[in-house]
Formats: C-alpha cells, sequence, structure tokens
C-alpha cells in the first residue's frame, strides 16, 4: 500500500502522494488517529472547515487473512468533540487495499451546497456530481441500488445517509456489503464529518488491480492457516457467533443481572426470550424464505456473527442485527417484539444513524415523556422522522446526551456524550472502566471487557467486584487499539484470547506479509501508543481526567437485582491510563 | 431441594429450556450438569443467581441455575 490520496473539497482538488515516513508500518487505527492527531486542529469545529476525515484499510486488508477486511474511519468527533476512530466491514478496505492505497482523507468543505461523489478506481480519484435522486431523503438502500448501477455491481461504496447530509451528531457512514446491504461505522457521528464535507458518497472501483503484495508468501499461508484453525476450533468464534449471532448475549447478561433496562433503571427484564438471540435463530429458520441464520460481512469473514433477519412471508428485513440494537430498543426501551426492533434497525440503517446512540437516545426520550415506553410503532414513526428531519427527529438524531438535557434529565447515560451501551458498568465493573476511560467516549468494543467479567474468555475476574478490574480493562484496550490497527475484526479475539498459537500467527500474517519481526511486545507497544496519541489529541482539545468519569447517578442509584452502585474512586480510575 | 435450572442457546438443542429438578441436600451444577447428559466441556459458563459459579459450588433450595454453553458478542 503505497498511496496516499488527499481530496482537497476546498479546492476540489486531488492529490496522491507517497505514504509518508512515519505512516508507513501503520494501518486502520494506528493509522487513522495517528493521523488526526497530526493534521487536526484539536480545537476546531467538527463540522468545520478544519476537520479532515480519513479512511484506512488495517494492515491485513486485502490479503487472505481470515477475517482481515476492517475498514478504519477517523475524525474528530462531532458528538464527543475528541478524536474518533469507528470501523466497520463491507467491501471498501479489501477493495483500497487491492489498490494499494494506504489512506484516503477529504480535507476542506466546498463553499456551495452541491453533494458530491468521489470516485476511486486504477486511473485515478474524480470529484462528480451526486445523482439527484439519492439527495435529501433517499434512504441507504436506494441510494446503493443508484450507485451501483450507475457505476458497477461490484463497486465498494461508503456513504452519508440522510442523517449525515443532516450532520446531526449521530449520523454514521455505511459501508456497501457484498450483497449490496451494509455495515456501518456507526459510532461518534462520523457521517455527519462527510455531510459537512458535501460529499454523498465515495465509491471505489478496484477493476485492473492485482492482489496485495506478500513478502513471504509461503509462511503467510502457513500462519493464515493457523489463525483461521484457531478461529474455528474456537466454540464462539467457530460456532456461537455464526449461530445466534452477538445477540446470544441478552440472555447471560439478563441472567448476570446486567442487562441494563429501562433507561438503566434495573439489569434484568422478564421479556427477555422474545427478543433473544436463541429467538431470533428460531424465528429466521422458521420462516425461511430469504432468512439466513449467519452471514459474513465482508469476504473472507470466517465467523460469521451477521444474519439476515426476515419478515412473517420470509423476505427480507435487516441484516448484522446486532445485541446492542436489540439490547437498546428491547430493553432500555422495552419494545418487546423483535420485529418491531428489526424494523426500526432497518430504519436506522436506512437514514445512516448510529443504532447504539439512537436506541439510548430513545429509552431517554421515553423517560422525557417525548415517547411511549415500549412503544415500537411510536419509535419507528420517530426514527422516520430523522430523514425528514422533524424536530423530534433532530433531537432524537442529535444523541442521548442532548435528549437528556432537552427532557431535563440527570439520569443520562453517556461519558463525553456517547451513549453507554448493553452493559451496566454497576454490576459488571470491569466495563465501566472501558466506558470512563477510552479516548472514544463510551464505547464497549474499546476494551471488552465482558469477556472475562461474564463470558470467561481470556480471564476469570468477578464482575461485581472491583478486583483485577484496573490492570484487566487497561490490558484489554491495549489490546483492542492494535487489534484494530491489522483490519481484523475484534471478534478474532475470543478465537485467540486462550491460544497463544493463534495469537502468534496473527503476528506472524503481519511479519511475512511486510517481512518485518515484530514481537508480540511491539504489537502490545503500537497499542499503548495509539491510545497515548488519542488521549493527548483529547487533552489539547480540552478533556481532562474529570471526563473520565461514568455518570454521577451510577453513584448513588442501586442496580437491581444486585443492588450496587458504581465505587470506583476517581484516583483508581485514573489508574486505569497510567501506563 | 427445589432448583429452577435454565438452558441456553445450544445446551437447549434437546432439551427443555427450563425445568425444577428436585436435588439432595449438597448437590452441585456438577449433578445437574450430569443428570441433563451435558458434555462437561460444553457447560461453559454457571451463574447461580445472577452470580457466576464453579461446577462444584454446593447448591441451596431454591436456587437458580442457568448453565450457558461458551457463548460471545460484542
Ligand atoms: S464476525 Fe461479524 S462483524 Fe466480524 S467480520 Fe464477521 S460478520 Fe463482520
Amino acid at each position: 500500500m503505497n498511496k496516499f490520496i488527499r481530496i482537497d473539497m476546498t479546492a476540489m482538488k486531488v492529490t496522491t502522494e507517497e505514504v509518508p515516513e512515519k505512516y508507513a508500518g501503520l494501518g486502520g487505527r494506528a493509522l487513522t488517529s495517528n493521523f488526526v492527531a497530526n493534521e487536526v486542529k484539536p480545537t476546531c469545529h467538527a463540522l468545520g472547515k478544519n476537520n479532515k476525515i480519513i479512511f484506512a484499510p488495517g494492515l491485513l486488508s486485502g490479503t487472505a487473512a481470515p477475517n482481515s477486511g476492517r475498514i478504519s474511519v477517523g475524525a474528530k468527533s462531532p458528538l464527543t468533540g475528541g478524536i474518533k476512530e469507528s470501523n466497520a466491514g463491507g467491501t471498501f478496505s479489501q477493495k483500497m487495499a487491492k489498490m494499494g492505497i494506504k489512506a484516503l482523507v477529504i480535507e476542506g468543505m466546498p463553499a456551495d451546497d452541491k453533494y458530491h461523489i468521489i470516485k476511486i478506481d486504477m486511473n485515478g480519484v474524480t470529484i462528480e456530481d451526486a445523482p439527484a435522486e439519492i439527495i435529501g431523503g433517499c434512504g441507504n438502500y436506494k441510494a446503493i441500488e443508484v450507485l451501483s448501477a450507475k457505476y458497477g455491481e461490484k463497486v465498494g461504496i461508503a456513504l452519508a445517509g440522510p442523517a449525515g447530509e443532516h450532520r446531526l451528531p449521530s449520523a454514521n457512514i455505511s459501508f456497501k456489503d457484498p450483497e449490496g446491504n451494509m455495515r456501518s461505522a456507526g459510532r461518534g457521528g462520523l457521517g455527519a464529518v462527510l455531510g459537512s464535507k458535501k460529499v454523498k458518497a465515495l465509491v471505489i472501483d478496484e477493476t485492473g488491480a492485482v492482489a496485495v503484495p506478500i513478502a513471504d508468501p509461503e509462511k503467510f499461508r502457513a500462519a493464515s492457516k493457523v489463525f483461521a484453525k484457531a478461529l474455528l476450533d474456537h466454540p464462539v468464534a467457530g460456532k456461537g457467533l455464526a449461530a445466534y449471532g452477538t445477540d446470544v448475549l441478552v440472555n447471560i447478561l439478563n441472567e448476570a443481572g446486567g442487562l441494563p433496562a429501562k433507561n438503566f433503571t434495573a439489569g434484568r427484564i422478564d421479556h427477555n426470550d422474545n427478543i433473544s438471540g436463541e429467538t431470533m435463530n428460531a424465528t429466521i429458520t422458521e420462516r425461511g424464505g430469504e432468512g439466513k441464520v449467519s452471514h459474513g460481512c465482508h469476504a473472507g469473514c470466517i465467523i460469521r456473527c451477521s444474519q439476515w433477519y426476515t419478515d412473517k412471508q420470509g423476505k427480507y428485513i435487516t441484516s448484522g442485527f446486532e445485541y446492542e440494537t436489540i439490547w437498546g430498543l428491547g430493553a432500555d426501551a422495552g419494545i418487546k417484539d423483535l420485529d418491531d426492533i428489526a424494523y426500526i434497525d432497518r430504519e436506522m440503517d436506512d437514514i445512516g444513524i448510529d443504532s447504539i446512540e439512537t436506541a439510548v437516545a430513545v429509552a431517554c426520550a421515553m423517560e422525557g415523556g417525548l415517547l411511549p415506553w415500549g412503544d415500537g410503532k411510536a419509535v419507528l414513526e420517530a426514527v422516520k422522522g430523522i430523514a425528514v428531519p422533524t424536530p423530534l427527529g433532530r433531537i432524537i438524531g442529535s444523541g442521548t446526551a442532548v435528549v437528556g438535557k432537552v427532557c431535563g434529565l440527570f439520569r443520562v447515560p453517556v461519558v463525553k456524550d456517547q451513549a453507554i451501551p448493553a452493559y451496566d458498568p454497576r454490576p459488571v465493573k470491569g466495563i465501566g472502566l472501558t466506558y470512563a476511560t477510552t479516548p472514544m467516549g463510551a464505547d464497549h468494543t474499546a476494551g471488552y471487557c465482558i469477556s472475562g467479567n461474564i463470558l470467561k474468555v481470556g480471564a476469570d475476574i468477578d464482575p461485581l467486584k472491583k478486583d483485577g478490574q484496573i490492570e484487566y480493562s487497561r490490558a484489554m484496550q491495549i489490546g483492542t487499539a492494535s487489534v484494530d490497527s491489522t483490519g481484523m475484526c475484534l471478534f478474532v479475539y475470543f478465537g485467540i484470547a486462550d491460544n497463544p498459537g493463534g495469537y502468534q500467527a496473527l503476528i506472524d500474517m503481519i511479519n511475512s506479509q511486510y517481512g518485518i519481526s515484530l514481537t508480540a511486545t511491539d504489537v502490545d507497544k503500537l497499542g499503548e501508543s495509539v491510545l497515548k496519541v488519542e488521549r493527548a489529541f483529547n487533552k489539547a482539545a480540552g478533556f481532562t481526567n474529570a471526563h473520565d468519569r461514568l455518570p454521577e447517578f451510577f453513584e448513588y442509584e442501586p442496580c437491581p437485582p444486585h443492588n450496587v452502585v458504581w465505587d470506583f474512586t476517581p484516583e483508581e480510575i485514573d489508574e486505569v491510563y497510567n501506563f | 431441594m427445589q432448583i429452577k435450572v435454565k438452558l441456553f442457546a445450544t445446551l437447549r438443542e434437546n432439551r427443555e429450556k427450563e425445568m425444577m429438578m428436585d436435588l439432595t441436600q449438597g448437590a452441585t451444577p456438577k449433578d445437574i450438569i450430569e443428570r441433563l447428559n451435558i458434555p462437561k466441556e460444553e457447560a461453559a459458563i454457571i451463574i447461580i443467581n445472577g452470580r457466576n459459579a464453579k461446577p462444584d459450588r454446593v447448591l441451596e433450595d431454591n436456587d437458580v441455575v442457568a448453565i450457558f454453553p461458551a457463548v460471545g458478542g460484542g
């Protein structure tokens, strides 16, 4: 990957440079975060001309390494005001890598109000007018169809939906998947940054590209085989995720009393069976038709946690129907019908809005009296209003923190203005430390302590106790920053957490691709350096340790059934980033 | 003593998902797992009354025992 492409939307000019020396060994999140830290003014307005947005494939993307097709997107976040990296599947990353493109940067901002398409192929990059029919409320499913018809069925697409055009702080970027549906770089409002630059979509056509060069193909093949075996042999990575999707977590979090319910007022629900992964699996199987219990979000995914969820007639409603979305709407907002939740999920994808932020915002809106509790039909209407946008749509699309303010609530589950996802930090203490301290704002994927706290993969820590949690959250955040830089889906973690051979194989793949000799220590150091760079950006943007705190209500509202509160002291929390 | 047993994910294949079991004093989750013919390595996570527990924990009357295979997500 030797090309570093800059698209200047002020001058409407494209420059292709050699990859700057300092970025040569970086990919994915390591690259996007270093770039943002180097080039984006920390105090800039996220929707102003001084923000820049960068797309980067991971180090292993485009190769035959299993699960390596994730793309990282970075910018200053309009939701948190801090640095953001959000990654997704789809076909974009592998195409970029095959074309030798290390990064695509969009900077500046045009003076007029016209939307553009950035077209990338082997002849170069052009900035074109966006087709009028996909602007002004057109859903993402339709927009992908229109763009695929215009530019070719096989092209990759990164897209800002109606929410991105409206520059709402929880707008996501949607990536076309192998079947023409979508996967999202969901969190932090990066779709609004794309919209602010008047870029409706990036379209990539790799026709004529050659294979990604591998320094030592034989060693790479061998390592890739060991790695694939580690994934497939593990009961979670090889079997469980494919059968039940991530939604299998509903029941286990519910049993553990850590499933946040009714805007974080309890840790357990009674209607768990309506929305569980077991039920989803049975429903898809029973309905037949277009339904698929397992599905990969990019070519080469062998874990296949995604699925196609169907209606009663067996027609596709939505894919990538994730635990966090189902929890948010089903438990936090109390919607008891999985079909209702599926239609809302589809709508959120179609509008291009983060399904975690929006679901938590909806639950807050219910507490605030803007929507009736548990009413799936009312929520669907409100979410549709985001595309218009109606005033209620704008409020909900602005995220949980804004909804909390508008409604005068104190129980507003956010850190750095980003919604807290599907695991209550009071009875599952490790994850609370990650929410509090990650530079991303509340984000479970930044250091998934659920693993050792609840799932007993990689560690065995009592979720209700503080012991070992600080070190664990730190280690998980460092490890995640490394994995996010490889282009690997984070779920490979389940296959390698308890399998040193599998982890070594991951490092061997990188080494044999690039002809280098990283050790496990180097990989840890990379993760540490990424976190330090991100934190330094946030500090320069005005964040202090006081922002690394959970909302106060967690300290004085006990969470049933365990009736525990959040009791880490500020000094203890600050220890997480003491490395 | 009466114990409520709940099974999840693959453990539900060919088994009831929820049942009451009459067990003798001193029984442990291990006894339940054996009685249900669940291969030991498949009972990866045991949660008793909302708390993670080991298979040799001595049960008490009215305990709720949830048994999961290895599961993950995120
Ligand atoms: S495991 Fe799921 S999220 Fe990961 S690459 Fe496969 S389908 Fe995508």
